[in-house]
C-alpha cells in the first residue's frame, strides 16, 4: 500500500478510454462497478468533448457479485453492439473487475458478435494510464492492421495521438502540414480521429512517424517488425529537433530536405537583446519522459537556460531520463510522488519550473514562475486557439509560453531601477493581478534583535543589515541569491551572514 | 399554522419506474470531498486502487492542492496476494499518516470496491487501530464503494458509522443531521433559536470534541434527503425523526421549520414573528430569479437524491413542470412529504439505465435537464439546456437566504441560452 493524494497518471483503463475516445467507430465495453463512469467527465469537461466517450460500463453492484456479473457483461456487450453498431469493440476490466473471476475476453469471444472483438489485459495494480493507452493501441493495431501494397506516393502514418493528450490535436495538424510541405502524405493518423477501418489500411504507409512514444511506441515497434515500416525516433519538439526530424523523415522517404522556415520566429526572438536576461536562468524540468527530454534540449540550446534538474513520473522512461541527467550533469528524479518533486524543487530553488499542472501549484506555493509542458493538465491547457507544441509553430508557441511567466529584460531592468519606488516595492504585488492597489510602503523601525548563532554550531543566521540588503534584491532572483550566499557561507565555515558575506558570495558566483 | 389541508394530487402513490443497467453516477467516495471540509479534525483514508485516487482527484479539482485531509492507500499487487500482509501494510501507513498529522482526531477508513471485493476487513482494522492510537485518535470505518453507494450516500454511510459510538444522553435535544455549509447551518440554528428551541446539536459536528449525545429524548430533523441509513441508525438509538419536506425554497424552508416548531410547541405568533421577514425576502428574491423558469419543463437524471425536493421547489415555487424525476434511491419515508407536494404528472424513476433514460430525455426535449458532468456537454451539443447536478451539492442552497441562489442555478443556463447568439 502507498498513501497518495495526487496521482500523475490514472489507472490503465483510463488509458484505454483515451484510445477509444480518440477513435471513431470503436466501442469499449468495460467491466466495472458503478462510479467508474467518473472518467467520462475528463473527456466531456477537461477536453470539452461534445459527445459521450464510447464506453459502456457493466455497472455491477454488490448484490450482483457471484455468477451474475458474467451475464451482466454479456448483456452490456450485446446492447452496446446493438445500439452503437461499432466497427470494432475492445473489451476489458477495470481494477475491481480484475479481482472477480470473469473473463471479459473469453466471454466476448463466445458471443459471436459480427465485428472484431479485441480483448485487453491491463494490469491495474502494477501499471498505469500511459501503459493502458500504449497497450490498447498496440492490441488494436495487432488485431486489425495487415501487410499490403505501399501507396504510390510516399505516405506515412502518424502514431500516438489520443484523446486527453496534451496538445495532440494541434501537434498532429502542424506535423501533417509540415509533411505535406515536404511532399509526404499522411496515410493514417491514429489513434486520434482514426476508425478501425483506417487501422486496417495502415500497411499502405511507407513508414511511421511516432509523435508520442508514451502512447504509440508498442504499435510502432509492431509495425516495424510485421509491416516492415521503420519509425521516426526524433520528436519534433523545438526548433532544432524539428530540423532533425525533417532530416530523418527525408532520409526515410529518400528525398532532399527543403525546409521552409518562413514562419519560424522563435530563433530571432531568442537572439534579440530583450532575451539576454534569459541567459543562465536556472530551470527545473518535470513531466512525462518525452516532453522532459525535448524540453531539456530547448531550454539549453534554444533559450540559453541552465537546467538545474530534470525528472519524469512515468517509469517506462526512467532509463532515458537518467541517461540524459548524467549527460548534462544533473541528478534525474524518477518518481510519481509529488511530495518528492516538491522537496527537490525546494532544495534546488530554480528560477523557473517547467512541469505539469502539479508543478504549477508547487511553483505557486514557492513563488517560482512555472510553465506547463506536459500532461496531466487542467482545462485551460486544452485551449480553443491553435497552440501546437511541435513543429515550427510549436517552437513559436513554446517561446511565448515559457517566457510569459518570467519577467522580460526591459521590465527586469526597470524593476531594478525603481525597486524602492512605491509602485514596485515588494509588497506591491504584481501589476497584472487586478483588484488590489499597491500597498503603502510603510517602513517601521526595525525591532528585530540579532540572535547570535550558538558557539560551535553551523546554524546560519542572517544579520539584520544583511537581511535588509537581501530584501533589496528583486524577488525573482532573491531565492537564488539567498541560496548561493548560504552555500558560500557554509563552505567558508561562516555561521553569521553579514552584508559583506552577501557581497563576497555575489562576487564568488559572478560569471 | 393549523392549515393541514392534504394535497390529494401528490406523487407519493405514483408507481415508480425502477431501472437497472449502466449508471452514469459517482460512487460514495465523492462524499469525502465536502465531508472533510466540514469535519475539521477528521482524515478520510480510502483503501482502494489507483482508480479511487484518480476519482477523488478528478472530483476534488483544485482542492487537491490545499493539503486536504483525505488520501488513498493504493493497493498494490503484493497486497492482493495475502490478507494478513494487507493489515500490516495498512497499520504502517496509518501510523505514518498519524505521526505526520498530529492534528487528526478522527480517522475514517473508507472501503472501496477493490477492498470490498478482496474482503479486506476494515471494521476489524478500525477496532484494532482505535486501540493502537487511543486516546488521541478514534478510528471508524464505512464503505464508499461504487458497488454499495451512489454519490451522496457516502455521507450517509459516514454519518451512520458515527451514530453507534456517540455518547448516551437523556436530554431533550434537537439534532440537525446532514453536512451543510457553515453559513447555512448558522442561519438554521439562528432561526430555531429565535423561536426558543434548544439546545441544538449538529451531526456531523465540526470537531470530534463537540460531538453530541443520543438517547430516547433526542429528536432529529434531516437537512438532506439522502440520509436513510443514518436515519435508521438514529432510530435504533431511540431518537425520533421529525418528518418534513426538505428546506429548499421559501415554502420548503417554512414547512421544515414549522414541523420542528410544532414538535417544540412554538406558538403561531412567535413563528410568524421569526419567519415573516426572511420569508418575504425569499419570496421576492425567488420571483426575481425564477422569471425565466415559469412554464418551462425540467428533467432530472439521478445523481444525489436531492432530485425529489428540488423538483418540488421548481414546480411549486418557480412555475416549472417536471417531466421525469430520476433519483438513485427513493427513500419514500424521507422524501414522502416532498412527494406529496409534487403535482401528479412526472415519471418518478429510481435507478438508471442511462441509454434508455437518454432516449426518454431526447424524446421529451425538456427546457432544462439536470444531469452529471459526463452527460452535460454531450446534451448541450444536442441542443438541450443543462444544469450540472454536482454544483447543487457543493453550493449553499438550503433555507431562506439561499432560495434565490437556488433558483438562479437553474435560471442561469436558460438565460445564457437566450443571450448567446453564435
Amino acid at each position: 500500500m502507498k498513501l497518495t493524494v495526487w496521482t500523475y497518471e490514472g489507472p490503465p483503463h483510463v488509458g484505454a478510454m483515451r484510445v477509444a475516445t480518440g477513435m471513431k467507430g470503436l466501442h469499449y465495453v468495460l467491466h466495472a462497478p458503478q462510479g467508474d463512469t467518473y472518467a467520462d467527465l475528463l473527456f466531456t469537461m477537461i477536453e470539452r468533448r461534445n459527445h459521450r466517450p464510447p464506453v459502456t460500463y457493466t455497472t455491477f453492484q454488490a448484490r450482483d457479485l457471484g455468477s451474475d456479473t458474467a451475464h451482466l457483461f454479456k448483456d452490456a456487450c450485446q446492447e452496446a453492439y446493438d445500439r452503437f453498431k461499432p466497427e470494432a469493440i475492445i473489451v476489458g476490466a477495470s481494477c475491481t473487475a480484475e479481482l472477480i473471476q470473469d473473463d471479459p475476453a473469453g466471454l466476448a469471444e463466445t458471443m459471436g458478435l459480427p465485428c472484431p472483438v479485441i480483448p485487453l489485459e491491463l494490469p491495474s495494480y502494477s501499471r498505469k494510464e500511459n501503459f493502458g493507452a500504449d497497450e490498447t493501441f498496440f492490441q488494436i493495431v495487432r488485431a486489425l492492421a495487415k501487410p499490403m501494397d505501399r501507396s504510390e506516393r510516399v505516405s506515412v502514418n502518424i502514431l500516438g495521438g489520443t484523446a486527453l493528450g496534451f496538445r495532440h490535436r494541434d501537434d498532429i495538424q502542424e506535423i501533417t502540414a509540415l509533411l505535406y510541405d515536404l511532399g509526404i502524405e499522411v496515410n493514417v493518423a491514429a489513434p486520434l480521429d482514426a476508425t478501425p477501418s483506417d487501422i486496417t489500411r495502415m500497411g499502405a504507409a511507407h513508414f511511421n512517424v511516432l509523435l508520442y512514444p508514451e502512447t504509440g511506441e508498442a504499435a510502432a515497434r509492431w509495425c516495424e517488425k510485421n509491416l516492415n515500416q521503420p519509425y521516426t525516433k526524433v520528436i519534433p519538439l523545438g526548433t532544432n529537433a524539428t530540423r532533425d526530424f525533417i532530416k530523418e523523415v527525408c532520409d526515410l522517404a529518400g528525398i532532399e530536405p527543403e525546409i521552409d522556415e518562413s514562419r519560424l520566429r522563435m530563433p530571432w526572438w531568442s537572439r534579440s537583446v530583450d532575451s539576454t536576461y534569459l541567459t543562465g536562468k536556472r530551470v527545473f524540468i518535470f513531466g512525462d519522459g518525452s516532453h522532459v527530454k525535448t524540453a531539456t534540449r530547448i531550454a539549453r540550446e534554444e533559450m540559453g537556460f541552465e537546467v538545474a534538474g530534470i525528472g519524469c513520473y512515468n517509469r517506462e522512461f526512467a532509463r532515458d531520463i537518467r541517461a540524459l541527467g548524467k549527460e548534462i550533469g544533473v541528478e534525474a528524479l524518477i518518481t510519481d510522488d509529488y511530495l518528492e518533486v516538491e522537496q527537490t524543487i525546494e532544495a534546488l530553488q530554480p528560477e523557473m519550473i517547467l512541469g505539469t499542472q502539479m508543478e504549477r501549484h508547487i511553483g505557486k506555493r514557492l513563488g517560482i514562475p512555472c510553465a506547463v509542458i506536459s500532461a496531466p493538465v487542467h482545462v485551460q491547457d486544452f485551449p480553443a486557439r491553435y497552440s501546437p507544441q511541435m513543429g515550427f509553430e510549436g517552437a513559436n508557441v513554446i517561446f511565448d509560453t515559457w517566457i510569459h511567466p518570467l519577467v522580460m529584460g526591459l521590465e527586469e531592468h526597470l524593476l531594478h531601477m525603481f525597486r524602492d519606488d512605491f509602485e514596485f516595492h515588494d509588497a506591491a504585488g504584481p501589476s497584472h493581478h487586478g483588484g488590489h492597489a499597491p500597498k503603502p510602503m510603510d517602513r517601521p523601525e526595525e525591532t528585530v534583535v540579532e540572535t547570535p548563532a550558538p558557539e560551535g554550531s553551523d546554524v546560519m543566521v542572517w544579520l539584520v543589515d544583511a537581511e535588509k540588503e537581501l530584501k533589496k534584491i528583486p524577488f525573482f532572483v532573491r531565492g537564488k541569491a539567498k541560496r548561493n550566499t548560504e552555500k558560500f557561507a557554509a563552505d567558508q565555515g561562516v555561521t553569521e551572514i553579514s552584508v559583506d558575506t552577501l557581497y563576497e558570495a555575489k562576487a564568488h558566483y559572478a560569471r | 399554522m393549523n392549515d393541514h389541508t392534504p394535497i390529494t394530487t401528490g406523487c407519493r402513490e405514483t408507481p415508480v419506474l425502477k431501472e437497472r443497467g449502466q449508471r452514469e453516477v459517482f460512487c460514495g467516495l465523492t462524499g469525502i470531498i465536502w465531508l472533510h471540509r466540514k469535519m475539521q479534525d477528521a482524515f478520510f483514508l480510502v483503501v482502494g486502487s489507483r482508480t479511487c485516487a484518480h476519482l477523488l482527484q478528478s472530483a476534488a479539482g483544485v482542492m487537491i492542492f490545499a493539503e486536504p485531509r483525505f488520501g488513498t492507500a493504493i493497493l498494490e499487487e503484493k497486497d492482493l496476494a495475502g490478507l494478513a500482509d494487507a493489515h500490516t501494510e495498512l497499520d504502517r501507513e496509518v501510523a505514518k499518516l498519524l505521526s505526520r498529522r498530529p492534528d487528526i482526531k478522527q480517522l475514517f477508513l473508507v472501503g472501496s470496491c477493490p477492498s470490498e471485493v478482496i474482503k479486506l476487513d476494515l471494521a476489524r482494522a478500525a477496532e484494532r487501530l482505535t486501540v493502537d492510537h487511543a486516546p488521541h485518535v478514534r478510528v471508524l470505518n464505512y464503505s464508499g464503494s461504487g458497488i454499495e453507494t451512489t454519490f451522496t450516500q457516502g455521507e450517509d454511510a459516514c454519518l451512520a458509522s458515527m451514530v453507534p459510538v456517540l455518547p448516551e444522553t437523556d436530554a431533550r435535544e434537537l439534532l440537525l443531521v446532514g453536512a451543510l455549509p457553515d453559513v447555512v447551518e448558522d442561519q438554521a440554528i439562528d432561526l430555531l433559536t429565535q423561536m426558543g428551541i434548544g439546545p441544538i446539536r449538529t451531526l456531523p459536528a465540526a470537531r470530534a470534541a463537540d460531538e453530541v449525545g443520543i438517547g430516547g429524548n433526542t429528536v432529529f430533523a434531516l437537512l438532506q434527503p439522502f440520509l436513510g441509513d443514518t436515519h435508521a441508525a438514529l432510530e435504533r438509538r431511540g431518537a425520533r425523526h421529525i418528518p418534513a419536506p426538505f428546506p429548499f425554497g421559501e415554502a420548503g424552508t417554512t414547512a421544515w421549520l414549522r414541523a420542528v416548531a410544532l414538535e417544540f410547541g412554538v406558538d403561531e405568533a412567535t413563528f410568524e414573528r421569526v419567519t415573516a421577514a426572511p420569508r418575504a425576502r425569499a419570496l421576492k428574491a425567488i420571483a426575481a430569479q425564477s422569471a425565466e423558469l415559469q412554464g418551462k419543463s425540467v428533467f432530472f437524471f439521478p445523481d444525489s437524491q436531492l432530485e425529489v425536493p428540488l423538483a418540488r421547489f421548481l414546480t411549486r415555487e418557480c412555475g416549472m413542470t417536471a417531466v421525469e424525476v430520476g433519483t438513485p434511491y427513493l427513500h419514500t419515508r424521507l422524501v414522502g412529504p416532498d412527494l406529496d407536494l409534487i403535482e401528479q404528472g412526472p415519471t418518478i424513476s429510481e435507478g438508471q439505465d442511462v441509454d434508455l433514460q437518454l432516449d426518454r430525455c431526447r424524446a421529451a426535449r425538456p427546457d432544462i435537464t439536470v444531469c452529471g458532468l459526463g452527460l452535460a456537454n454531450p446534451l448541450e451539443a444536442e441542443g438541450l439546456t443543462t444544469k450540472w447536478a454536482i454544483e447543487l451539492v457543493f453550493t449553499p442552497v438550503h433555507f431562506y437566504e439561499q432560495a434565490s441562489d437556488l433558483a438562479g442555478l437553474f435560471s442561469r443556463p436558460v438565460r445564457r441560452r437566450e443571450v448567446l447568439s453564435l
